[in-house]
C-alpha cells in the first residue's frame, strides 16, 4: 500500500488518490509548433528511477499536487505543491 | 532431437536421464547479422522466423535474465482476436491462426486450448456495443457468437446470472476459438526451435547501450562486452522506453505494473475464459486446477515487478461478485509484470528513426496472444526493411500523423487503455 503525503492533509492511504501522470510535461502555447504538441500529448521520458508525477487527493481535500517517487522501488522521495519545484527533482 | 511418442518411450526406458538439452548456451560472438534484445516470447519468435522464413543464419537473442522470466512467464495466458478496429482484428486473427498450429510448427506442445473467451455484458448499452463488435468481427472473418443470459447460466453454472447479482448479466459475446496457451512453453518452444536453426540464445546478457554512427546502428554494449551488428530489433516489453532511450528516442509509452493471482488448485470448475469489461476482470482455470485471475493496472508508473494490495482486492471482489462460490478458495500466489502501455492502447511493430533499428512493443495488457504474429511480422520488417501490410498501421509515426488505433476510445492516457 502506498502512503502518499498530501502537502495539505499529511500522509494518507493511496485509495484516497487518483493518479495524474508525468508532472514534467508542460502544456504548450496554442500556436506552438506541431512537434511541441506531439511531445506534450504523447511522448514521455518514462524513467526507471525517480519520477515526478501528479496526484489528485480526490477523496480528500481535492487538491492536485506533485510527488517524486522511485518507479523501481515505489519509495516516495518528496511531495509538494503543483506550482513549486520539488526538493531533489532534476527537471 | 524430435519430440514424439517414440522419443518419450525411449527415454522412459532410461529413466529420463538422457534427454539432450533443449538449447545451447553459447558465448556471444563478436558480430551478428541481426541481434534481438529480449528473450521473452516476442524476441525468441522474432529470431525463429528470421531464421526460418528469411534464411538469416547469424542471429542472436540477448536476454538480461532468464528466458521467459518477464511478462511471458507472468501473464494470464489468454489468447483471442475479438477486436473491433480493422488493423487490430487482422493482426490478432493472424496470430490466433498461428497459435492453432504452433505445437506442430515448433515440435513443442504449447497446449493451445480453444476453450472459448466469453466477454460478459452487463447493461443494454454494453449489449449494443458488444453485438456491434461481434458483427465487425464476423465481417472480418473472425468467429463470434452472442449468447443470451440463459445460455450462459446453463453453460457456466457457478457464474451468478441471477437478476439480483451485483453486476447483472445480460448476455455475452463468445469467441469460441479464443482460449489459453501454456506461457512458459511458448518461450521454451521458440527458444528450442530457434536454437535448432542456429540462433544463439544468450541469457544473462543485458544490453546497456546502443552504438549509433551517422544515424545507423553499429552494435550494442552489453554486460558480456560489445557486439557488432547492423540490424537491431527491440522486443523488451515493459522496458521498451528504457532501451529506446539508449538510442536517443522517446516513445509514446509508459511502464505500469499489472498484477495477476491464482487460487489453490481444485478439480475442474470452469471450462472457458470469462471476462468482464465493465468490472475489468478475467478468469480461467489452469490445467493444474488453479483459478488464474487478473484485472486492472495499479495505475501509476512502475518498473517494479510487484504491485500493491488495492488492485488485488478489486480483482478478488469482482471474482466474488461474479462467482460467489469461489469465496471458499484461498489465494495462493500473486505477482506483477511491467506493461508497456502506449498512448492509444495498440502496439508498435515498426522501423524506428535510426537505420537498422526496429521494435515490437507497446503491448499493454494483451501482448501474449500477439507473440507468434509479432515475431513473424517483426522478422519480416527486419529482413525486408519494410513493414508487411499486417503491421503497416502499427508505426511510431502514427501519433504525429493522427493515425491512432484507439480500440477503447480512451485518449492519450497510457494507463487508461
Ligand atoms: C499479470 C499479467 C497478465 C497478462 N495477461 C495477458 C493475457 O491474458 N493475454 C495476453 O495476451 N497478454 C497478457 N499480458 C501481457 C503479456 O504478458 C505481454 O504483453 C507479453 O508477454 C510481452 O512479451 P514479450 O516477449 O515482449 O515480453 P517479456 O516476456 O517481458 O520479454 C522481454 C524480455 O526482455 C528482457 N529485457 C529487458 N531489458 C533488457 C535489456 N536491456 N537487455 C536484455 N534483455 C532485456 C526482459 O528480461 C524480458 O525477459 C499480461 C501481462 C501481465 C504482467
Ligand atoms: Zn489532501
Amino acid at each position: 500500500m502506498l502512503l502518499i503525503p498530501c502537502p495539505w492533509c499529511g500522509p494518507r492511504n493511496q485509495l484516497e488518490f487518483t493518479y495524474g501522470g508525468d508532472a514534467t510535461v508542460k502544456r504548450p502555447l496554442p500556436d506552438a509548433p506541431m512537434k511541441t504538441w506531439l511531445e506534450f500529448v504523447y511522448l514521455r521520458d518514462n524513467p526507471r528511477g525517480p519520477h515526478q508525477e501528479l496526484w489528485h487527493h480526490s477523496a480528500g481535500c481535492r487538491q492536485w499536487f506533485k510527488v517524486l517517487r522511485d518507479t523501481q522501488t515505489h519509495d516516495i522521495l518528496a511531495s509538494g505543491r503543483a506550482d513549486e519545484a520539488l526538493p531533489g527533482a532534476t527537471a | 532431437m524430435r519430440y514424439s511418442i517414440f522419443s518419450l518411450a525411449r527415454n522412459a526406458l532410461s529413466y529420463h536421464e538422457h534427454w539432450p538439452l533443449a538449447w545451447r548456451s553459447p558465448a556471444p560472438k563478436a558480430r551478428y547479422d541481426a541481434i534481438i534484445i529480449g528473450g521473452g516470447g516476442h524476441g525468441l519468435a522474432t529470431a525463429y522466423y528470421l531464421a526460418k522464413e528469411h534464411a538469416l543464419s547469424n542471429i542472436a537473442v540477448l536476454e538480461k535474465s532468464w528466458l521467459g522470466g518477464g511478462n511471458t512467464g507472468r501473464n494470464t495466458t489468454i489468447v483471442r482476436s475479438n477486436y473491433h478496429l480493422d488493423p487490430n482484428a487482422h493482426f490478432y486473427e493472424f496470430s490466433l491462426k498461428l497459435w492453432e498450429s504452433l505445437s506442430q510448427e515448433l515440435n513443442f506442445n504449447v497446449m493451445y486450448s480453444a476453450r472459448g473467451v466469453l466477454n460478459l455484458v452487463h447493461s443494454p448499452a454494453d449489449m449494443d456495443a458488444s453485438i456491434r463488435r461481434g458483427n465487425a468481427m464476423r465481417l472480418n472473418g473472425i468467429d463470434a457468437k452472442f449468447l443470451t443470459r440463459d445460455e450462459i447460466a446453463r453453460w457456466i453454472p457457478n457464474l451468478d446470472c441471477s437478476p439480483e447479482a451485483r453486476f447483472p448479466i445480460h448476455g455475452g459475446l463468445l469467441q469460441p476459438r479464443g482460449g489459453t496457451v501454456r506461457h512458459d512453453a511458448v518461450a521454451w518452444g521458440y527458444a528450442r526451435a530457434a536454437d535448432a536453426l542456429g540462433v544463439d540464445v544468450i541469457q544473462q546478457c543485458e544490453v546497456t547501450g546502443i552504438r549509433i554512427d551517422r544515424g545507423a546502428i553499429q552494435g550494442v554494449e552489453t554486460t558480456q562486452g560489445f557486439i557488432t551488428t547492423t540490424k537491431l530489433g527491440i522486443a523488451v516489453a515493459g522496458h521498451s522506453g528504457h532501451v529506446a532511450a539508449m538510442a536517443g528516442l522517446r516513445l509514446p509509452i509508459e511502464s505500469h505494473v499489472l498484477q495477476a493471482m491464482v487460487s489453490e488448485p481444485v478439480k475442474p470448475v470452469l471450462n472457458t475464459v470469462v471476462t468482464s469489461g465493465a468490472v475489468h476482470f478475467y478468469i480461467s482455470q489452469s490445467d493444474k486446477g488453479e483459478l488464474v485471475m487478473g484485472g486492472d493496472l495499479d495505475f501509476y508508473n512502475s518498473y517494479a515487478q510487484r504491485g500493491n494490495l488495492p488492485a488485488i482486492e478489486l480483482v478478488v471482489s469482482a471474482c466474488l461478485a461474479l462467482f460467489p462460490s469461489f469465496g471458499r478458495l484461498k489465494l495462493m500466489r500473486t505477482w506483477g509484470g511491467i506493461m508497456d502501455m502506449t498512448m492509444d492502447g495498440s502496439p508498435i511493430i515498426a522501423k524506428l528513426p535510426v537505420k537498422g533499428l526496429t521494435m515490437s512493443g507497446g503491448w499493454c495488457y494483451g501482448g501474449f496472444k500477439a507473440t507468434p504474429a509479432s515475431g513473424w511480422l517483426h522478422a519480416y520488417t527486419i529482413a525486408r526493411d519494410e513493414p508487411h501490410p499486417l503491421n503497416a498501421a502499427f508505426t511510431l509515426e502514427r501519433f504525429a500523423e493522427g493515425g491512432m488505433i484507439d480500440e477503447k476510445g480512451a485518449g492519450p492516457y497510457a494507463w487508461a487503455h
